[in-house]
């Protein structure tokens, strides 16, 4: 760490502020994470030590299993997550290329009203939402979150996408265009695969909104055999308050699928937030 | 950028955007109209009639409701603030130091810092709740390590102090979102101005201060806009760690949680559509109020500093 060497003094000072706040950014997921390996008595004896060969124990995963139907629960978070996100994608990147690439009556409003719900959470709305899903039977079922997903996530996309389609040549849609492609394959086909890094970019930012959220799932879909893994968690962890080595588990297993996620796509994500896509 | 053909309709256009129109229409911009218009209504057995302005008329002066609403308001402010004086600062900090140049696993620390953002609140609320909790013990154990155990408080079940503790918490999860953004206004910087600057002898704090904050001042715009949106609409949070009641005595209620127990009920209360909607309207207005003053009133005036 003494590459700094004009002035050490500060690379050092830098380095210690970033290790302190890293630790305390990490320091909670750590004692859930080890504090679930071990057993009752050991978790309150010495709750930052690491589990031990006697302390070891999976009681609390052993019951996780037995009583909350997780595969269920992270199955619909799964079905959730990707269905809304390739609608978002597909509609969004529709949407996009044609307010990017056609001169048409309308086209600046149009823009104006689908950026309209950047900045207005759908919240508001869900006492008519509610409303609407209960008067067409959707209540309980996957499709309404599906669809409250993607209208959410759709303003954003559909700003950003716009804005990487305009950088698209045009010279490559009208040579499409004179070997008489249609204006679908030409979307399809020429453009779609040209926006790709920033189709991820949107991806990423959706996904773990989705995935996390709470609200919609407790309104719309709180049944069990539709629950979300936040839900079910949730639900799971305030039955079983008093079994620390239960919720403790339920937490970890909780974590583990959005840490996967994360790993996975951290690059992505990082990039995207800080090429400015948020502007 | 133009099609040539400009005199029969052109199909394609409108297949390509009624998909998104038609969900974003139907599922969010109609519902959102729909939930204004039914504020204005209200169910007399079990009758849909029009009352006007009534319902906000027992939300601000109705003493039962208007105590609960300038509670769940004040609360949220108070959210909003702690946000505000820590998150940001906290946040602006961090990416300043790790824009600097030639500093190592800066990646690292990128990323180690920005996990606690991406974890739902529903395990952020219960992990802090155990790592808080007296019965546990690390808290109060971590803090006699250092000498302090005399200030060691059950935080999140005293009145005082719960909704600062719950604020320091959502703080501790989001300072990855101003950090990022930030970092990367700092990196767009060109790094001619910042060389003119050291020719005139303008370096390290002095060149921060001087020369990179006001530049970045636009970027720490957006972040608050979205952290006034972000705070008037919280719910998750407060929910997980305690419960829809906002405990202790409500002392953490803000507005989400309040429009929450209003429309579905809770334990004797029955839940009311027309009162969520109230409050639903009064939070629009709310947000609506924040983003219009950052449009107009700051947006306009930061842009100047741009070049």
């Amino acid at each position: 760490m003494t590459q700094t060497r004009r002035i050490p003094g500060t690379a050092i000072a830098a380095h210690a502020v970033l290790i302190t706040y890293t630790i305390i950014a990490l320091f909670p997921v750590f004692v859930i994470l080890i504090n679930s390996f071990k057993t009752r008595r050991a978790i309150f004896r010495d709750p930052l030590g690491l589990p031990t060969e006697e302390t070891f124990s999976l009681i609390g995963y052993q019951t996780v299993f037995k009583q909350g139907d997780f595969f269920l629960y992270f199955q619909n978070s799964m079905i959730v997550t990707v269905v809304s996100l390739t609608l978002i994608l597909l509609f969004g990147a529709m949407a996009a290329f044609a307010l990017a690439e056609y001169r048409f009556k309308g086209n600046t409003l149009m823009g104006l009203y689908l950026a309209l719900g950047i900045m207005i959470p759908i919240r508001i709305g869900t006492v008519a939402i509610l409303e609407m899903m209960v008067s067409t039977g959707l209540v309980n079922t996957l499709v309404a979150l599906i669809l409250v997903y993607t209208a959410q996530g759709l303003p954003l996309a559909v700003f950003i996408l716009s804005e990487f389609m305009k950088g698209v040549s045009d010279d490559l849609k009208n040579a499409g265009r004179i070997d008489g492609l249609s204006e679908y394959k030409i979307f399809f086909r020429l453009v779609l695969p040209l926006v790709r890094p920033a189709m991820a970019t949107v991806a990423v930012f959706n996904m773990i909104p989705i995935w996390n959220d709470l609200w919609f799932p407790l309104i719309l879909a709180p049944a069990e055999e539709v629950k979300t893994l936040t839900l079910g968690s949730q639900v799971f962890i305030g039955q079983f308050v008093t079994d620390w080595n239960a919720v403790l588990s339920a937490l970890s297993m909780a974590i583990l699928p959005v840490m996967v996620l994360y790993v996975i796509f951290s690059r992505q994500l990082i990039r995207g937030i800080t090429s400015g896509a948020v502007k | 950028m133009a099609a040539p053909s400009k005199q029969k309709t052109r199909w394609h256009i409108v297949v390509f955007l009624a998909p998104a129109v038609l969900v974003y229409t139907a599922v969010m911009i109609y519902p959102l109209f729909n939930t204004l218009r039914l504020s204005l209504y209200s169910e007399i057995d079990q009758e849909r009639i029009w009352v006007g302005l009534q319902n906000f008329r027992t939300l601000f002066g109705d003493a039962i409701w208007s105590e609960q609403f300038w509670n769940a308001l004040a609360n949220n402010g108070w959210f909003f603030l702690i946000h505000m004086l820590v998150q940001n600062p906290i946040g602006i900090a961090l990416a300043a130091i790790l824009s600097s140049p030639r500093l190592r696993f800066s990646a690292f620390y990128r990323s180690a810092i920005f996990i606690p953002t991406i974890l739902s609140f529903v395990i952020v609320g219960f992990a802090w709740k155990l790592i808080l909790s007296p019965i546990w013990g690390i808290a109060p154990g971590m803090l006699d390590a250092i000498g302090l155990k005399f200030l060691y408080q059950p935080w999140l079940g005293k009145e005082e102090y719960a909704l600062t503790t719950l604020s320091l918490v959502s703080v501790w999860q989001y300072v990855g979102i101003p950090m990022m953004l930030i970092y990367a206004a700092l990196l767009s910087i060109p790094d001619e101005i910042l060389e003119a600057g050291e020719c005139d002898g303008i370096t390290g704090m002095a060149a921060f201060w001087k020369i990179k904050l006001p530049l970045i001042l636009p970027s720490i715009g957006i972040i608050s806009v979205l952290t006034f949106v972000a705070n008037f609409n919280a719910f998750d949070l407060i929910y997980a760690a305690q419960g829809a009641l906002a405990g202790p005595d409500f002392s953490t209620d803000i507005l989400g949680t309040f429009m929450y127990r209003t429309f579905f009920g809770f334990q004797l209360q029955l839940g009311d559509p027309h009162m969520g909607s109230t409050i639903a309207s009064a939070m629009f207005g709310i947000i609506l109020i924040g983003v219009c003053i950052y449009l107009f009133g700051i947006q306009r005036r930061l842009r100047n500093y741009q070049f």
